[in-house]
Order: structure tokens, then C-alpha cells, then sequence
């Protein structure tokens, strides 16, 4: 089971470091990072592994957004599943 | 990985352009709840209720923090309560009103719909009890909604009915008018009710459902306008494909919802219904959608076939992306719930007889309409009997659900709060249909041929 974390908003030193190391504190695995600029805002997606988290889907989602918070940017905890629904037929 | 792209869409489309699920309904039958004790079959009903439905707003929450789309109301429909009253003997029919709203308020959902008689062809004692019982049920609830279905296709329209409720729908206006007539909000009068409606105040659980089941309502005026605005020059037909193009993605997300809702509450996936529901909140208005489509305002000449565009394509978009489709499934167009609405109106653009022009073409009827204070009950049933005909005669839902604003005047304001919105009072015809109304009987069912 894969969930996908998005982090919207201006670069920031250590916001990269913040969430894979909040991921990797509860045993979320980081599959896959990318990053793109969309219009004059930065958007990084991570792709992580939650079937070994060690804390329920819901604490995770707090705990990353709060780091988004801490460094003025959005953080999005989403199940992939979402995307594919949407995406494809 | 999944396009990169398409994650920022769907972030951009939560975070800004106010899309969500709009409602998960769970539809439970009180049919096994009759008794000719009025108590009894009280204590049954909101047993049942708290027992199916006790896991459903927390369910709800839970499912839209994990897809990280907000899921706005979770609610009940029940069997309409005129087929529970029937076996009843002492006809208090407003104690069910107050156990249901009981029931919801145990449960933590904001409406419960179901307080409902169908009497398209004739009342049976339980409809004509219940109906009498609409004011006073209303008026003493919170979170019931009511709605009648007096007319369908195959059954022609009740005009008995017809005039019974002009009458109920100013008596529940007078009785919440110190509310600004709230209860009249949640009152609602159908030609061909669904029986798998999610949406309120018209939702209940019809008597050919199963005994408890999940149908899911999606959302999203706010996407479709802003996937619009992205393309200002296209023509009609690449308007109609973008419609559509959106209207799919967002039904994918309401059948995603409701397959989890089903497999967690372990109850029946039964339908989505693919409607277009605004909000006062800005961003997220069907008027917005129709002038983005090159209307000055919503109300001008035009409105109508933009409607009937934008109605058809997102049933087009829909019907793929979910294995049941259902309810009312289109466009709403309630005023006082969507800004752009509430702007028409103000401005004189939008007016009463536009508005049933375009429920011709579109998913419900007049919908959350504010009529002056001194419209008289049968001007109402005149308004209810014009409206019916219309879904009579298209086969299609129509309904009306207005307000007469006790004490007010055409220009005046009610304000509801919340998600009802508030709206300006809109003038109404005043000639008299009262002898018409006043005649009773049937409108016979149409002929379903010869189609011109």
C-alpha cells in the first residue's frame, strides 16, 4: 500500500530532510521523489511504502503536515489509490 | 509513478477550487419497524437507526483524511415515514419526526431525510397524517427533512395533493418565521421522487431498496469552472468535452468513496449520484460554470441551453466512472446555496420563470427559492402543479422547495446559515390559479408517444 505526499509551496532548506525523516521515524519507506516547479511555486512528490508504518494513516498525515506548517509550506498525505481512480480508466 | 502533473491537478482542484464528496447517505428501511403501537415502533426505529448508522460519520472522517478529499455531510434517508404510520392507530406522526431527529443527533448527522408520503395517486391514512403533521414536525426539529411526492409520470398528478401542499408549505413557513422560515427549507414537493436520492431535503430510502445501503453524492461547480476557464475561446463542442472530461474524474472519486464506505460499514454499495451542488462559498456555483460558458449572468437569454449542455454532459462524464448511477444525477440549481444564483437574483437577471424554464432541462426543480411573505397557498400549489408538469410530462424529477419569507416583501433578504445559504425574495405572479387548485381530482398520466 502506497501513499503519495505532496509538498506545495517555496523552497525551503531541509524540507526534503524533515519528511523523508518523519517517514522513516514511523516506518514509512520513500519509494520515489520528484520535483517540479509550477508556476513560481515548488512541488516536491514522494511516493511512500506505508504497509510496514508503524502508526495509523491518520497520525502520519497529521505529523507531516505539521512539518509543512513548521516550514511554511502545504503537505498533502494522500492514498495512491486516489490518483489511479482518477487517472485511469 | 503517477504523472506528476495529474497529483497537482487533483491537490490544486481540493485546495482550491472547492472540490469534494458532497454526501454519504446511508438509506436504512424502517419497514421492519411497524407496530400499531406509536412507541414501540419509536423505540425500534431510533434502535435501528443508532445501531446500522453509529460507525458512519466516523467512518466518513476516516476515509477522507486517508484520500484527502473532504466529504462534507454524512447522513440518513429513511422509508418514507407514511408507509411506518400507516399500522399506527394514534396518529401523532410527529413523534417520528422527533425520534429521527433524535436518532441523528446520537449519531452525529446533520439531516436525516425520510419524513416523507408518497401520494402521487391517491393518500392513503398514513400520507394524509403525515402531511397534516409537516408544520408542526419541522418546526419542533432540527435536522428532519420532509419531502411528498404528489405526481408521476405513470400516475398523473394528485391534484389533491397539489393543493394540500401550498397549504403545508406556507403553514411550515409561519410556524418557523421567527427562524427566517427554515422549515420551509426542508420541506420538499416531487414529480417522480427517486427512491435512491442522497441528496436532502428530498432524500429517503423507497420501499423497493434493500435494508440498508451507502449511496454517495458528488460534488464540484468549482472544478468544472476553473477546467472552463482554462480554455476561454473553445467552441461548444470542446466546452461539452471538458464537462465531461471532469465530470469523470470527480464521479471517480465519489465511486471510490462509496466502494470504501460500503466494505467498512459493511452495507450494500447502492448508487452515486453524479449532481453538480453548489455552495454559497465562493468558487463553487453552477451559475459560475454557465457564465464562464459566455453569459453575462446567469438568467440571461442562453441560460437555458447552456444548462442543458452542461446538465448532459456531466451524465455523460459520469456514467463511466461509476458502476450505479442514480438519485437525481445533474445539475442543482438552488438559489439561495450558490453565489452566482444569489448575484442573478439580486441583480433581477434570474427570475422565478427563467428559473422553471431551465428546471426543464436540468436535475431537480425550483429549488431553495425565497417567495414573498404574502404569497397566498394557492399561488404555491399553482408554482408546485407548473413544475410537476413539467417533470411529468419529460419524465424527469422535478421538485419545489420554496420559501415564503413571513413578513417580507419582494427585495428583502432571508438568511439561512450554513450550507442553505440565504437569498433575496423573488417576486412572484400574483393572478390567482385558486379556482384551478381548488377543483381537486387527478391530472391523468401522459401519453408516452406522439412526442412533440
Amino acid at each position: 500500500m502506497k501513499a503519495v505526499i505532496t509538498v506545495i509551496g517555496k523552497d525551503t532548506v531541509g524540507i526534503l530532510a524533515g519528511v523523508s525523516g518523519e517517514c522513516a521515524k514511523n516506518g514509512a519507506n520513500v519509494v520515489e521523489v520528484t520535483q517540479s516547479v509550477m508556476q513560481d511555486m515548488f512541488a516536491m512528490i514522494m511516493m511512500v511504502d506505508i504497509s510496514k508504518c508503524t502508526v495509523p494513516f491518520k497520525e502520519l498525515s497529521e505529523s507531516l503536515k505539521k512539518i509543512g506548517s513548521d516550514f511554511g509550506v502545504q503537505v498533502h498525505v494522500t492514498h495512491e489509490e486516489l490518483f489511479n481512480t482518477m487517472y485511469r480508466v | 509513478m503517477i504523472n506528476t502533473n495529474d497529483i497537482l491537478e487533483t491537490i490544486n482542484m481540493i485546495e482550491n477550487e472547492n472540490f469534494d464528496v458532497r454526501t454519504i447517505t446511508m438509506g436504512i428501511s424502517l419497514l421492519d419497524c411497524i407496530d400499531d403501537n406509536i412507541d414501540k415502533a419509536c423505540d425500534k426505529i431510533y434502535d435501528k437507526i443508532c445501531r446500522y448508522a453509529g460507525d458512519l460519520v466516523k467512518t466518513g472522517e476516516d476515509i477522507s483524511i486517508e484520500y484527502g478529499v473532504p466529504i462534507i455531510h454524512k447522513r440518513i434517508s429513511v422509508t418514507p415515514i407514511a408507509m411506518v404510520a400507516s399500522a399506527c392507530q394514534a396518529m401523532k406522526t410527529v413523534k417520528f419526526a422527533q425520534t429521527l431527529d433524535r436518532a441523528a443527533k446520537e449519531v452525529g448527522v446533520n439531516f436525516i431525510g425520510g419524513y416523507s408520503a408518497l401520494c402521487h395517486k391517491g393518500f392513503s391514512a398514513g400520507d394524509y397524517a403525515l402531511i397534516e403533521s409537516i408544520p408542526e414536525a419541522l418546526s419542533t426539529t432540527e435536522r428532519v427533512c420532509s419531502s411528498v411526492n404528489i405526481g408521476s409520470t405513470k400516475a398523473g398528478i394528485n391534484m389533491d395533493a397539489v393543493g394540500k401542499m401550498g397549504k403545508i408549505v406556507r403553514q411550515t413557513a409561519e410556524l418557523t418565521a421567527d427562524r427566517d422560515c427554515i422549515g420551509a427549507a426542508k420541506l420538499v414537493v416531487f414529480c417522480n421522487a427517486p427512491e435512491d436520492n442522497p441528496f436532502m431535503a428530498g432524500a429517503f430510502h423507497g420501499p423497493g431498496e434493500p435494508d440498508c445501503v451507502i449511496n454517495v453524492g458528488v460534488s464540484g461547480p468549482g472544478v468544472v469552472r476553473a477546467a472552463l476557464a482554462k480554455s476561454p475561446d473553445c467552441d461548444i463542442t470542446e466546452v461539452a468535452n471538458i464537462v465531461k472530461k471532469t465530470a469523470f474524474k470527480i464521479t471517480r472519486v465519489g465511486q471510490l468513496v462509496a466502494q470504501e464506505a460500503s466494505k467498512r460499514l459493511c452495507v450494500p454499495f447502492g448508487i452515486v449520484d453524479l449532481s453538480l451542488a453548489p455552495t454559497p462559498a465562493v468558487g463553487d456555483s453552477v451559475a459560475h460554470i454557465l457564465e464562464e460558458m459566455g453569459l453575462q449572468t446567469c438568467g440571461a437569454h442562453g441560460t437555458t441551453a447552456c444548462l442543458a449542455l452542461l446538465n448532459d454532459a456531466v451524465k455523460k462524464g459520469g456514467v463511466m466512472a461509476s458502476s450505479h448511477v442514480g438519485g437525481l444525477s445533474g445539475a442543482f440549481i438552488p438559489v439561495t446555496e450558490d453565489a452566482g444564483m444569489i448575484d442573478a437574483a439580486k441583480s433581477g437577471c434570474l427570475t422565478i420563470t427563467k428559473l422553471e424554464a431551465m428546471t426543464a432541462v436540468c436535475s431537480v426543480g425550483l429549488d431553495m427559492i425565497v417567495i414573498p411573505g404574502d404569497t397566498s397557498a394557492e399561488i404555491i400549489s399553482g408554482i408546485i402543479a407548473d413544475e410537476a408538469a413539467i417533470g411529468m410530462v419529460n419524465s424527469k424529477t422535478t421538485a419545489v422547495r420554496v420559501i415564503p419569507a413571513i413578513g417580507k416583501n419582494a427585495g428583502d433578504f432571508l438568511n439561512f446559515g450554513g450550507l442553505l445559504g440565504g437569498g433575496p425574495v423573488m417576486e412572484v405572479n400574483y393572478a390567482s390559479p385558486a379556482k384551478f387548485i381548488g377543483r381537486g381530482g387527478r391530472i391523468p398520466a401522459p401519453i408516452q408517444s406522439l412526442k412533440n
